[in-house]
Parts: structure tokens; sequence; C-alpha cells
């Protein structure tokens, strides 16, 4: 166990919501209205670029090295939305973002990560969020457990998912989808009880968001419910 | 009193380290890419190097409170190894990355013509990312590698103010201020500079343009070196400002030059953009 952060030390407040991704023109009118006029100015520049870049004669395509500078372009705080933006123009598929992602920094891996639900359909992509789980790095845990995740992330992975974000202090609001998928799961259940067993017998407290999780996995799994109404991240737990 | 360590290799070091530094007043480094004692065999082990360097350090630095930088190169030591050497080619791809604040560590180890070739090629890559460059001074035949290294950076397409020479001690510091290149000293327990004798050069070279490493790497080092230079030049008469100067505005005016240093951080304990402090797991 890595010594346990004290914060999430980059914010992801303009990135896709907790569930169901922001609505990409949601996250733009927002992104626009933070930016000032040389960073807007330089986002729609990326933006075009990117949506006409057709890589040809460059060992980089452009739209690349705009993912890579857009945090000192439209600042750390912007960067996570104006790369989801950069990539969705760019019309990213999973070979696109497999490699941005390897060739990226913590950051722009995290922003391929909050790019995948609007970006991929299928379960391809899933190799970058194993990736990203198997950090200790909780600016990706937490971009990992988005809503691709909850759709596509096998049961196994899922729960230890959940568990690692219990380990790492990642809010368990961060995990999207978490109703609908902890509903009912008797082993997510199991798996939460020996962890705060453990604890316990350690002498030590059990974190905050495990008796929440515990009660979501005991319950009777809701018949019907699709998708639940999560909410954005706002670690009400700390 | 706040200190920016310009050159510290923390993927030596431990969280302990952080704590310390962060208590001694440390609020931003630079960790410049490096050997890491065991030579490399391929390519690849750079580039997780690097990777590491723009993705899980930066992190932890993070978490103590502390901003964290880093310059990237092919070092000269490995740069004479034909193995490691495509490192080179792959290198425009990482130099355009946030945070990369100067191409770095370059310079000379044995004075080889391999090392001649990779000076050369990296303070263009310099040049080519609107980047300076960190380039340290031999350990052996310290005076003559600093002359022939002035040599390569004249004849180079970045000039002298875009140029920071390392490891600078008592014999070499007259001509690379004279060459106009910025001044790095780094302040060892044994080797190198230490305080008392820092403090003299700074008597004599004045402040301008000097910054003061620890240099912190897997060897006998102590990341601390930067505050005991600033506790020592307090004691010996400097005031506050000048301490400042050297210990802080000096690197942010040399690693500012790239446009690209970030000196905010999320403090210990705050919140940020929504995002709520996290608890520690014990």
């Amino acid at each position: 166990m890595i010594h346990p952060p004290h914060t999430i030390p980059s914010p992801s407040g303009t990135a896709p919501a907790a569930t169901a991704p922001d609505a990409l023109d949601d996250i733009r009118t927002r992104l626009e209205a933070d930016l000032d006029g040389a960073a807007r100015a330089w986002l729609h520049q990326a933006l075009q670029e990117a949506a006409g870049d057709d890589g040809a004669d460059r060992p980089i395509p452009v739209w690349e090295l705009r993912l890579a500078e857009a945090g000192r372009r439209v600042g750390s705080d912007h960067a996570d939305a104006a790369r989801v933006l950069i990539l969705h123009a760019a019309r990213a598929g999973t070979d696109a973002l497999t490699r941005v992602y390897r060739h990226g920094t913590a950051d722009e891996r995290r922003a391929v990560l909050h790019a995948l639900p609007h970006l991929v359909t299928g379960p391809d992509a899933l190799p970058l969020v194993e990736d990203a789980l198997r950090t200790n790095d909780t600016r990706l845990l937490a971009a990992a457990v988005g809503p691709y995740a909850a759709r596509h992330l096998p049961a196994h992975a899922w729960r230890h998912a959940v568990l690692k974000c219990l380990f790492t202090g990642v809010p368990v609001d961060t995990v999207a989808g978490l109703e609908r998928r902890a509903a009912g799961d008797a082993e997510l259940a199991r798996m939460l009880g020996d962890y705060a067993a453990e604890r316990t017998a350690a002498g030590r407290g059990v974190p905050d968001g495990l008796q929440r999780v515990l009660a979501l996995a005991t319950a009777t799994p809701p018949h019907g419910t699709d998708r639940a109404h999560g909410t954005r991240p706002h670690g009400k737990e700390a | 009193m706040r200190i920016f360590d310009p050159h510290i290799h923390m993927t030596s070091r431990t969280t302990d380290d952080y704590e310390a530094m962060y208590a001694a007043g440390v609020r931003a480094l630079v960790e410049p890419a490096f050997w890491l004692g065991q030579p490399r065999t391929s390519p690849a082990s750079f580039y997780d190097y690097f990777d590491s360097l723009l993705g899980w350090e930066p992190f932890r630095a993070a978490q103590y409170g502390i901003a964290h930088h880093c310059t990237l190169a092919l070092n000269p030591k490995e740069a004479n190894d034909p193995r490691c050497r495509p490192v080179l080619d792959e290198l425009p791809r990482y130099l355009v990355k946030d945070r990369v604040v100067a191409v770095g560590e370059i310079g000379y180890d044995a004075m080889t013509p391999a090392e001649d070739t990779a000076l050369a090629a990296q303070l263009q890559l310099a040049a080519d990312h609107g980047l300076p460059a960190l380039v340290h001074t031999p350990h052996r035949d310290k005076l003559a590698g600093l002359r022939r290294t002035l040599d390569v950076v004249r004849e180079s397409a970045l000039p002298e103010d875009r140029v920071l020479v390392d490891h600078l001690n008592e014999t070499t510091v007259k001509e690379a201020k004279d060459s106009g290149c910025w001044l790095g000293f780094s302040v060892y327990p044994d080797t190198k500079m230490d305080e008392a004798r820092m403090v003299a050069l700074l008597r004599v070279y004045g402040p301008e343009r000097v910054l003061v490493n620890s240099a912190a790497d897997w060897g006998r080092s102590d990341p601390l070196k930067t505050r005991k230079v600033a506790d020592l030049m307090l004691a010996e008469g400097f005031d506050e400002d000048t301490v400042d100067l050297v210990l802080w505005r000096n690197p942010v005016a040399f690693y500012g030059l790239s446009g690209r240093l970030d000196l905010n951080v999320t403090p210990p304990g705050g919140t940020h953009e929504g995002n709520s402090v996290l608890r520690g797991g014990e």
C-alpha cells in the first residue's frame, strides 16, 4: 500500500460527470465560459485543426501535439475538458485513443479515460481502463471508474475497482453507475465485509464510503432500473 | 521561506524526503532525467522512466504539496551505448509535453565523440521546442569539460541565456559566468559544493543567475541542502530578498523560459474545484 493521498492533486471539475457522460456541447459551453480570450482562441484553433487533420506526412499528427500542450494553453483546471473536446473533434477511435494513452502523460491518459464514453461504443477500449486501474494514481483511478467502466467492465474487475477506490481514498461517489452495479451483488458484499473485518482487526477505521456500498450490495436488486441517477463527484465523505 | 530545488532526482527518494522537504519550505522542484546507477540496455527502459517523470512522480510530489516538473534527455553516459541511442529519435514526442521545462541533463561524461553528437543534437532539440537546456559539467576533468561544453553551446542554435550549466565549483564558476549562461551549483555532503563554500562563492560572484540545488539521488546526498544553504546565507548576512532570489526567483525565471511552469499545487487538506480531501486510509 502506498501512503494514502491527502487530496486528489488534479481537479476534474470540468470533466464529464460521474454516471452519465455530460453532453459534449455542455462541456464546451462551460469550458468556453471559463477561458480567457487567448485560451479560447487556442481552443478554437485546436478543434479546427483536429477536425481537419488527416495525419498525412507528419510524424506526429497536429491534434496529438495540441492534446499534449493543452495544460499550458488553457490551464490545468481546464485541460481535461479541452482534451476531451480535441479527442472528439479528431474522431479518435480505439486505435488512436490507445496510441495517445500509451504515449501520454498522466494528465493526457486521464483525458482519454474521460473521453471513452463519448467515443467508443463497444468494449474494445477496456485495456486502457484496466491499465489505469493497475496504477495507484488516484487521478487515473477516478477517471477509470467512469461511465465507460460502468457499461463494460466485467464483474470481477469492477468489484476490485470499487475496493481499490476504498483502499486509495477515491470517493465512491466517483464510481459511475454505483447504485445499479452494486445492487444485490453478494460477492461485492462479501469482499466489503472482509475488508471491514480486516480494518477492524487492525484497530483501524473503516473507509466512509464502505458502509454505503455495502448497503447497496446487500439490498434486493431493483427490478428494471437500468441506469442509476448519480451525482457529480462532490466528495461528501471527506 | 519558499524554496525551489532546480535539480533533484526524486525517483530515488522516499516519501519521508517529500515530507521533510515540504517542512523545510520546498514548494517546487525540477527532476532532470539522468542515469539510474544501473545502466539501461534498451530504449524502452527510458520511455518507462520518462513516463514516470510525467506521471507517477508529479502525483507523488503533489500529495506532499510540491509542484513537480522535469527535464528530459538522453544522458551523456548512456549516449555512449549504441543500444540506447534510438532514444534521441523518440525525444521529440516527449519534449512537447506539459511540465517538461528543459532538455536535460545533457553534457559530457567522458568527453567522447558519441557525447559530442548527443550534446549538439539535444541543444538543437531544445531550440526546436522552445525549451532551455540543463547542461551538467563532467565530474572528471571538469574545467576542460566546461570549456568544451561552452564551445558546443556557442556553436548551437540555443543562446547562452537559455542554458544552465550545472555542478559548477570554484574552478569553473568564472568562465561559466563570463559565458552568459545561468550558473548551477550542487551542494552535497562529501563531493561537489558544500554550504560554506557556496555562500563564499555567492559573496564573490553575486546572486544573479545563480541556482542552488541538492542534486539528491540514490547516492550519498541530502534533499535538504537547499534549505541549509539558505539558512547559512541568512546567518552570514545575506538578506531574505537575496535568499528568495537564489532559492526561488532564479529557478522560476530560468525554467519559466519554457512557458510551462505551473506552480499551483492543491494544498494538502484543501479542496479544489469541488474535489474534497481524500481521507487517509489509516
